[in-house]
């Protein structure tokens, strides 16, 4: 792999990032063992930082790097690196002197995993940041729809909901353009950014007023988590009317083309972006994203520890 | 560059291993083949087509990667994985690893540890096309297509037809900082 | 004894002079000033060939920081860097601990800045007790004092309350005051990161829309239209800005702006780099609205240059950039981004360029006689540029006490040699002067 970071999609070229695809799918197979550990990364440590609460993530980065025979060192504290009286830079070097061999960063800021980038040597993964990027997720995302269509090109996938507000939006647009998938995007005009030019440039990404009108010819339908809070600032009316416009229910499921498929990172809000009976119906790939996670950041870690003494 | 086996020299070895290996193990029952990716694998599918012929059985034949299983990961630049497949349940069988040239021992050792989780085997063997010297692990196979003697500056190219499209075994000066291509035993790993 | 400024283009926006010429200074005040003027006996000769001597420049809008947050600069650091910068007076903001809104406190300040010497302090004061914008602090006693403060500003924290805001415009003409109010929309601001747009969208930070700004200004310009009060629009960063003060100056609005160095230069691009010393308030913008805001300098819609100077301790920069707080260095190299951005590639001539720097900002309310012009009887305020003088900014070499500018590694030409308040050199041959009294 030519990237030596995982900090957002941006870090991968379409064979970097057919690469991770490839090389999670060797890593399921491990996962489907008796004993599901290989000793690939024995002796290294990975360091999980987490500066904002994900126990699902932190979990699968954490099975991941076990799984590859990692030591685990986990690092979590709530709020801004200063508001735990220790500079950026500060926090980078204590790991650093602890000698990680990478670093998984979460944080609630926005550019932080970039920003800690610049104090550390060894590679970083952003495990997500702020509204920014959540590059693992898309990539888990983009393993699931490969293994479900054999392919990642020429599919068109609809991404529905909050997606100012969502790193994985923005992950998700990006690698699936990479891909050479084609992106619509779907949601009230208050939860789009004003400006998306630097996506719809590219003429792989366009944005559909009216879900119904999306439904007819996605291949993926992906929905993203609406937070109640929103309607308080005037986002949306009332989760009602959300779920009413931009919520999957039975009919709109019955409307998506029959190999279509329903994805959503989690965790759901059911009866607003998503009714129970589509969460639950087959057609709902909701449990293998998460399987999917741990194979795909599996990949990620073993590519960017692997070859990490290497010079170039 | 000189070529030290040519295709008829690779078939009549390959014949011979199939007979050393049914003879060894009293007939092909139990007999798992592990091809180490890449070389190994086409030369694991050549010796069960033989064993095949020999015995009239159909021997299950796999491939088998030992990338996440090496011990210099962080020094060797990250390459796709190649599949590993067993074709059956390894516990109680005899487990073979073919692989095309036996060098350092390295791979050996992390193949063994590879099949080993995954279950227990009854006892595993070791065919190599090649013995070239230069083990760095306690480890001999147990039937060897040709020992090649060689200085450590030599690198040992086994070409295969499924692969290079011709069947050969060639010996080459390493230049010096030339990376070895895939399929070539010279660089020291 | 007399100094003798020899041989520099000598640019005077006050006289729209811009010729070489001989300037000679006797004590603290210019004397004598034209060509070749004859040597006399005891004259001290300071060779101006190749440079330009100008009037010191004057900043409507400094963060000095003292009293109350020293970690980030004082009085002495941040006049060091006025010196530096070319600088001989400038107006502190009063969002100090405590708050400007006081007579003692504006006294405390402009004394502080009489002491260190090396650059005139003139406060601004708060329009609202303690910035709160509930209560107008006592504009007349601040007026009336020793500072003499004509220039009322919450600084950070605009006026929301229109009806404050109109009352506040009412009450400054008594003294025909400037109100200055920051021009955000907190409503249209809430949680905003950057500016809004391309780069917000990808950089997933919460966006600063433009018409944040656009639509406090609006408000403004009505009320002070309404009563013909002095408005004063601090750091006009977008384009939209622009047209609605060129259209209420059309109309004869007593309207001033000023615009930062960091705007007329800098894009949102830079925010990619998630570095905190790009963050600032309002924030960077787009290259369309840097590119009208050079073009309102050029046509006197924007009237001045003012800095923004706003230091911040490494350890408040160095953290998340949500969590650092807005604001960069500006005084070392204000003139130099100007030059370099506008005046090297022929976009604005040295005279405008030099008059938004002096002549523009004096205008706008009592800086103390500063800003020119450059004649017998004047004060002998002044600086002597390098035109020529390519350097690379390095903001641990600055002299603030920060270093907080985005201009770091920037390569940019012309650079202060010389600066002269009252007679007396604060800059001398690129060394600036001890301060008269230490902290």
């Amino acid at each position: 792999m030519k990237a030596t970071r995982l900090i957002s999609i941006d870090d991968l070229d379409a064979e970097d990032l057919a690469l991770v695809l490839d090389t999670a799918e060797v890593m399921d197979e491990i996962s489907a063992r008796r004993i599901k550990k290989v000793p690939t990364l024995r002796g290294r440590t990975v360091c999980n930082l987490f500066l904002e609460d994900s126990t699902r993530t932190r979990l699968s980065f954490d099975i991941a790097a076990k799984r590859l025979s990692a030591d685990v060192m986990n690092f979590s504290a709530k709020g801004s690196s200063v508001s735990k009286g220790e500079s950026f830079k500060d926090t980078a070097l204590t790991l650093d002197a602890m000698g990680v061999d990478t670093v998984v960063v979460r944080s609630g800021s926005s550019g932080a995993p970039l920003q800690l980038s610049q104090y550390l040597d060894v590679p970083i993964l952003n495990a997500g940041d702020g509204w920014h990027q959540h590059p693992t997720q898309a990539l888990l995302d983009l393993y699931t729809m490969r293994s479900h269509f054999g392919h990642l090109a020429g599919l068109t996938v609809t991404i529905c909901g909050d997606i100012i507000h969502s790193r994985v939006a923005r992950s998700e647009i990006e690698a699936l353009t990479l891909a050479g998938a084609t992106v619509r995007l779907v949601a009230p005009d208050t939860l789009l950014p004003t400006d998306l030019s630097a996506w719809t440039d590219g003429g792989n990404v366009e944005v559909i007023t009216d879900l119904d009108d999306a439904l007819g010819d996605s291949d993926v339908l992906y929905l993203l988590r609406v937070q109640r809070e929103r309607m308080h600032r005037a986002f949306f009316p009332s989760t009602r009317e959300y779920h009413r416009l931009y919520g999957m229910d039975a009919r709109r499921l019955a409307a998506l083309p029959d190999h279509a498929i329903v994805m959503h990172p989690g965790p759901m809000n059911r009866g607003v972006e998503i009714t129970p009976d589509v969460a639950d119906s087959p057609r709902a790939l909701i449990t293998d994203q998460v399987n999917n996670g741990i194979a795909v950041r599996m990949a990620c870690l073993y590519l960017l520890i692997a070859g990490s003494e290497v010079d170039a | 560059m000189s070529r030290l086996l040519d295709a008829d020299d690779i078939r009549r070895a390959l014949r011979r291993l199939a007979h050393e290996l049914v003879e060894a193990n009293h007939g092909a029952d139990g007999l798992v083949l592990m091809g180490i990716q890449t070389r190994g694998v086409p030369l694991a599918r050549r010796l069960a087509a033989n064993i095949g012929e020999i015995e009239d059985v159909e021997v299950p034949v796999g491939p088998l990667d030992v990338t996440l299983y090496r011990d210099d990961v962080a020094s060797r630049p990250p390459r796709a994985l190649a599949d590993t497949r067993f074709p059956v349940d390894v516990d109680g069988t005899t487990v073979v690893i073919v692989d095309d040239v036996l060098f350092t021992g390295r791979t050996i050792r992390a193949a063994m540890d590879a099949i080993l989780d995954v279950g227990r085997p009854d006892a595993i063997r070791l065919v190599t096309l090649v013995d070239r010297g230069h083990r760095e692990l306690p480890i001999r196979a147990d039937h060897v297509g040709k020992n090649l003697p060689t200085a450590l500056a030599e690198r040992i190219s086994v070409r295969l037809a499924e692969i290079d499209d011709v069947d050969e075994v060639v010996l080459e000066a390493v230049p010096t900082h030339d990376p070895a291509p895939a399929g070539e035993s010279g660089a020291r790993a | 004894m007399t100094l003798m400024l020899k041989g520099g283009r000598v640019v005077d926006p006050t006289r729209g002079h811009d010729d070489v010429a001989d300037v000679r200074l006797d004590g603290e005040r210019i004397v004598e000033v034209g060509p070749d003027l004859a040597d006399q006996a005891g004259d001290e000769v300071v060779d101006c060939a190749g440079l330009w001597v100008l009037p010191g420049l004057v900043d409507l809008h400094t963060h000095l920081r003292e009293p109350g947050f020293e970690d980030a600069e004082d009085i002495a650091t941040g006049s060091a860097a006025a010196a530096a910068g070319g600088y001989t007076a400038v107006a502190p903001m009063a969002n100090t601990l405590p708050v400007c809104d006081t007579a003692a406190v504006a006294e405390l300040v402009e004394r502080r800045g009489r002491d260190v010497g090396l650059v005139d302090v003139r406060p601004v004061g708060a329009i609202t007790v303690g910035l709160a914008g509930q209560r107008l602090a006592e504009m007349g006693e601040l007026y009336d004092s020793h500072a003499r403060v004509d220039f009322f500003s919450d600084d950070g924290i605009p006026v929301t309350d229109t009806l404050i805001m109109r009352r506040a415009l009412q009450y400054a003409a008594r003294f025909d005051a400037v109100v200055a109010n920051h021009s955000q929309d907190m409503d249209l601001t809430e949680d905003a990161q950057m500016n809004e747009g391309r780069m917000s969208a990808v950089l997933g930070l919460p966006g600063w829309p433009h018409e944040a700004e656009e639509v406090m200004i609006a408000r403004d310009l009505l009320l002070a239209a309404g009563l013909g009060a002095r408005l004063h629009v601090p750091h006009v960063s977008t384009a939209g800005s622009v047209e609605l003060i060129r259209l209420a100056k059309q109309r004869g609005v007593r309207v001033t702006a000023e615009v930062t160095p960091h705007h007329l230069h800098l894009d949102d691009t830079v925010v990619a780099t998630y570095d905190p010393v790009y963050k600032v308030n309002p924030p960077v913008r787009t290259r369309d609205d840097v590119l009208a805001l050079r073009a309102a300098l050029a046509d006197g819609t924007i009237d001045a240059v003012a800095t923004d100077h706003a230091p911040h301790p490494h350890e408040q920069k160095d953290q998340e950039w949500d969590h650092a707080p807005c604001g960069m260095l500006g005084l070392e190299t204000a003139l130099a981004v100007v030059v370099t951005d506008l005046v090297e590639p022929g976009d604005l001539p040295l005279l405008d360029a030099v008059a938004a720097f002096t002549t523009r900002p004096a205008g706008v309310r009592d800086m103390g006689g500063h800003g020119g012009p450059i004649a017998p009887d004047a004060p002998a305020n002044l600086v002597v540029v390098d035109p020529d003088a390519r350097w690379t900014v390095d903001g641990r070499a600055l002299h603030s006490r920060a270093h907080n500018t985005p201009f770091h590694g920037e390569t940019l030409t012309s650079r202060p040699v010389h600066t002269l308040l009252r007679g007396r050199f604060t800059l001398r041959d690129g060394v600036v002067a001890d301060p008269k009294v230490p902290a």
